[in-house]
């Protein structure tokens, strides 16, 4: 727990029941337990959030950055909507990550990728209501270090089609 | 008599010739015995998430032999727009960087009604053939959405008369993990290789192909 930091992340749209969520004095309280001091809120293109301060816990939010990499760093846990942008950023990270997944999308495809990251026990993942629950009982330390990527196996896949011998690579 | 014979001849090697890319017996494997020097790429930008998965794709191959590089994009997408710059100026070699932006019209405006849409589709489609005819890529890279379906299907039809032998590669999103997008359920027919990011979608899809997660 380096700055007790949470960052709760909304992505380019809005998701204003996760936010209003977060904002409650009861999920402060919850995070406050468990030893977390500030709260950082993107909160994209939705309302203000009205929070409900409570002593010991920072409230602070912005609509949007080019790069929201620094405040992942700076943070020791994130909560984020289930895009895969933003998801598999925190994880490059190697940050706690909680997925907030948003049922009012229809056919949300976007809980695919929650649901695997959880069997795979890269990350939590719940819906707005169970987000208490899941912060009360979730265990950070037992999450896995989730593999980057590798694109070089599509360069390689690509030279391999053109007939290409190459040991090229910058990513 | 001798025009219906024709067309019948003619149908008929249609027929067989798009038969014969849906199975994928030809194209794909006859480009090692090519030699390229450079592939002639056209990489299909969607939006958003995929525009991000796609540049971060196209970061991984070697710029001198995957040149030029021609982005289709949407008009008015200046979010893509700029990321694709970042991206090339990173690609840059010698001070040298070989590409080029083409704008076409949206299929589909956001809040626009389904039967105007028909229209500004047919006409994103037509907008698109001349590209295709003038680029006449060796490689076509797409992940979605449904806007890469013109250019793949019109890239289709280019190969059944032989006037593109372009590999149609579509990388399926990494949020898929279970069932295939739509885009990505068309184009196990129309693309030449339809690549899945997780195992349990391949074992789904036998056409698809698995090689790891790629971003």
């Amino acid at each position: 727990m380096a700055t007790g930091q949470v960052l709760v992340t909304v992505g380019t749209t809005k998701f204003d029941l996760f936010i209003s969520t977060v904002c409650s004095a009861e999920v402060s309280r919850i995070l406050k337990r468990r030893g977390y001091k500030k709260l950082l809120l993107q909160i994209g293109n939705g309302n203000i959030p009205e929070v409900e301060c409570i002593e010991g816990m920072d409230v602070e939010y912005f609509r949007f950055k080019d790069s929201i990499i620094q405040d992942i760093q700076d943070s020791s846990l994130v909560l984020s909507h289930a895009g895969a942008g933003s998801c598999l950023e925190v994880l490059g990270a190697k940050k706690p990550l909680v997925v907030v997944v948003n049922e009012m999308l229809m056919n949300n495809h976007q809980i695919e990728l929650a649901k695997q990251l959880f069997t795979k026990e890269h990350a939590y993942y719940c819906t707005c209501s169970e987000l208490k629950e899941t912060l009360v009982h979730m265990n950070v330390n037992s999450l896995k270090p989730f593999p980057s990527g590798k694109t070089e196996n599509f360069a390689n896949f690509l030279n391999e089609i053109f007939g290409f011998n190459d040991t090229f690579g910058i990513s | 008599m001798f025009l219906f014979v024709f067309a019948c001849f003619l149908f008929g090697f249609i027929f067989l010739r798009a038969f014969l890319l849906v199975r994928k017996d030809v194209t794909y494997n006859e480009h090692k015995e090519k030699k390229y020097q450079h592939v002639k790429t056209l990489i299909v930008i969607g939006s958003g998430g995929h525009t991000a998965e796609m540049l971060r794709l196209v970061r991984s191959l070697n710029p001198k032999l995957y040149s030029p590089r021609t982005y289709i994009l949407a008009k008015g997408d200046f979010t893509s727009e700029s990321k694709i710059h970042v991206v090339e100026e990173a690609l840059k070699c010698d001070n040298e960087s070989n590409y080029n932006l083409e704008r076409i019209p949206r299929s589909r405006n956001v809040g626009q009604s389904y039967f105007s849409s028909i229209f500004t589709t047919l006409y994103s489609i037509l907008y698109c053939i001349p590209v295709m005819l003038i680029q006449r890529p060796n490689l076509i890279l797409t992940n979605g959405p449904g806007t890469c379906i013109p250019i793949c299907l019109i890239a289709f039809v280019m190969k059944i008369f032989y006037l593109c032998e372009g590999t149609t590669v579509f990388v399926e999103s990494v949020c898929r993990v279970t069932s295939l997008s739509l885009s990505g359920k068309i184009l196990l027919y129309f693309a030449d290789v339809v690549i899945v990011q997780w195992p349990e979608l391949q074992k789904k899809y036998k056409k698809t192909k698995y090689i790891g997660r790629l971003v």
